[in-house]
């Protein structure tokens, strides 16, 4: 495994770096995140970043996760908006890609990569996430159509989304094998959205949708009834990947700006970057997202050679988003009173790092799923 | 129409400068490095150039293995061919006039109806380069150029001035025109045009290749010394009543200082 980026890794990182500098920055300046940022998203189909692991047949760029987490870690730099919207965008994709019919990829991935149409990924519910297998959204089949019921919650770019894997029931009582996913465009009847949840340094991100009584075709089932779950885990394995990356991106920026603030903020007639106690905070700093970014790369490293890598992915997305929360914490700290306040970057990179621990199952979860790997061969 | 771009590649614009051990020029350690401003400048209306009337876009740059990244930057954003003057032998030419005549060399068999050049690097900035190129391969030459508009065999461009005027003048082509920055949008290597980019050819060319040896590349010029600017301290006290002590500062702050 090397470390060092490919050549074509390396441009498109500077791709990004770029993009940052001279369009997101500004936008995010001038038009604050209240609202989702469509212009920068159809920027990112224009610049060929909306599909980048997809094949390129459909539109995609054809190119591995190792070079994927390089432009989301990037994208990532001035907090997780961009880097979340790329990487909740791709869940959708992902799946349609690994379990939809040709004609389902026909239908959206080549829109979705040209960011046309904005995907969402719709699993959770007011009492279920994770625990999947507890979903009350229902689906019924009937002639031709299903017919959806239910209520999901925390949905990124609910409302804002034209295409949405739902998940839901279709045979009751029978757990995780009862559940299935569908594809729903927005503007179907009986797809309804709630209010903006608004979650902590991130207000145009998710928002309660419902379905009442809402119609699809029969086409729209993703795979076989019944192999829900495993379209969900499939896609949520993968997007691990893709929370670790955006999370060292905030943690590389917040540890930036601390960095440099230590050697200008002076007290005592030194520079506070002299003494031991912040240099050591600004040592742990640094390994934490050193050792982070190298566990992530491993865990795309291995998924892009097709080798088992779920453990390591739950390992990355727990040790970049726990680091991401440590290191904005610390940044904070490192710039006192003036890290609290809003004039000052890094405590809108710490509110951000916390939903971190949270999305794409809870670090809780994570520890479980590892857990689960290691103790696999002892069992039965 | 065939165009010629010449890139240079320099420190990024954010760098940490520190002076180097041998106090003649910055420490490189640590530092990334990016196409020169202006240069990107003369890429962009280059493609542009080349996307109303056809033809070819070729990019030649003179430097380290490192320059192979701003080359490759070019034609992801869509140059079509590239030479990178690549040899220890050039490493001694660090003044215009050697690096012009590398260039000079390079471009004696190639067809063109233009050559663009940065109007300075961001580096150096002697602002020489494309000029002496000019003399050396015989070609009319305009600098500052704010806009290129090509007639049949000929070229009219819009020059910069002092004191906000400009300047129309028409060349024959084949011509050099040195490109103002900010004279058009840049636009962004896309994940295509990287893709893309990988198929296109970068001839390596090393001095010999073009007939020049060590003493060819001598330079004229040498810097002697590198060095930060250095501070002074002085502090001047106003005299008078607060009415007229407030003006002098006013005039002192706006004339002086140049800060209001």
């Amino acid at each position: 495994m090397d470390y060092t980026l490919t050549e074509d890794q390396e441009q498109l990182r500077r791709l990004v770096e770029e993009f940052v500098a001279r369009d997101v920055k500004p936008y995010w300046e001038k038009l604050g995140y209240e609202d989702f940022p469509w212009p920068l998203f159809r920027q990112l189909g224009d610049l060929g970043l909306a599909a980048i692991p997809f094949p390129a047949e459909y539109g995609g760029g054809g190119l591995d996760y190792s070079s994927y987490i390089v432009v989301l870690e990037d994208l990532s730099r001035l907090g997780s908006h961009l880097g979340s919207v790329l990487s909740v965008h791709g869940l959708p994709q992902l799946i349609i890609n690994h379990f939809g019919t040709d004609a389902q990829k026909q239908k959206y991935l080549p829109a979705m990569a040209r960011a046309e149409l904005l995907g969402a990924f719709a699993l959770t519910e007011p009492h279920a996430g994770s625990d999947a297998a507890n979903i009350n959204t229902r689906a019924e089949l009937r002639g031709d159509k299903y017919i959806l019921r239910g209520q999901k919650i925390w949905i990124t770019h609910g409302g804002e989304a034209d295409v949405y894997i739902v998940m839901a029931v279709t045979e009751k009582g029978k757990g995780a094998k009862g559940v299935s996913s569908f594809i729903v465009e927005k503007g179907t009847p009986g797809l309804a959205f709630g209010k903006r949840e608004r979650p902590m340094g991130l207000p145009h991100h998710t928002r309660e949708v419902f379905f009442e009584d809402c119609e699809i075709p029969r086409g729209n089932l993703i795979g076989r009834e019944g192999d829900g779950f495993k379209v969900a885990m499939t896609a949520l394995d993968s997007g691990r990947i893709t929370v670790a990356a955006t999370s060292i991106g905030t943690a590389q920026e917040a540890f930036d700006h601390a960095l440099r603030y230590s050697t200008e903020r002076r007290a005592f007639g030194q520079a506070i970057s002299e003494f031991q106690g912040i240099q050591f905070m600004l040592a742990d700093m640094a390994a934490a997202i050193e050792a982070a970014r190298c566990v992530t790369r491993k865990a795309a490293w291995l998924r892009d050679r097709e080798l088992p890598f779920n453990a390591i992915a739950s390992m990355a997305k727990l040790l970049a988003t726990d680091s991401a929360m440590k290191v904005t914490t610390d940044a904070v700290q490192i710039y006192g009173g003036y890290g609290t306040s809003e004039d000052y970057p890094v405590q809108a990179l710490m509110r951000q790092a916390k939903i971190g621990q949270i999305v794409e199952g809870t670090n809780q979860i994570q520890r479980m799923i590892i857990a689960r790997e290691l103790l696999k061969k002892f069992k039965e | 129409m065939n165009i010629v771009v010449c890139l240079k590649q320099v420190p990024k614009k954010d760098s940490i400068l520190r002076i180097g051990s041998d106090g003649k020029w910055i420490d490189e350690r640590d530092i990334s490095y990016e196409m020169s401003e202006a240069d990107a400048y003369a890429l962009e209306e280059a493609l542009r150039q080349k996307e109303k009337h056809g033809g070819e876009v070729i990019v030649v740059s003179l430097g380290p293995e490192r320059a192979r990244q701003s080359i490759k930057e070019a034609l992801a954003k869509g140059a079509d061919r590239a030479i990178h003057l690549f040899d220890s032998v050039f490493d001694t030419a660090t003044d215009s006039a050697a690096v012009a005549r590398a260039i000079s060399a390079a471009l004696k068999d190639e067809k063109y109806d233009l050559i663009l050049t940065g109007l300075q690097s961001d580096d150096y900035g002697f602002a020489q380069v494309g000029l002496i190129v000019a003399e050396q391969l015989g070609l009319p030459s305009a600098t500052i150029v704010m806009e290129v508009q090509p007639e049949d065999s000929a070229v009219r461009v819009k020059r910069e001035l002092e004191s906000g005027w400009f300047q129309w003048v028409r060349l024959p082509m084949p011509a050099l025109l040195t490109i103002q920055s900010g004279i058009n949008q840049l636009r962004y290597a896309t994940l295509k045009g990287i893709m893309a980019a990988k198929k296109k050819e970068i001839r390596e060319v090393k001095a010999a290749d073009i007939g020049l040896t060590s003493d060819d590349l001598k330079p004229g010029q040498v810097i002697e010394r590198a060095y930060l600017p250095e501070k002074t301290k002085r502090t001047e006290f106003i005299e008078g009543k607060p009415a007229e002590a407030a003006a002098k500062l006013v005039e002192k702050l706006r004339f002086d200082a140049r800060v209001i």
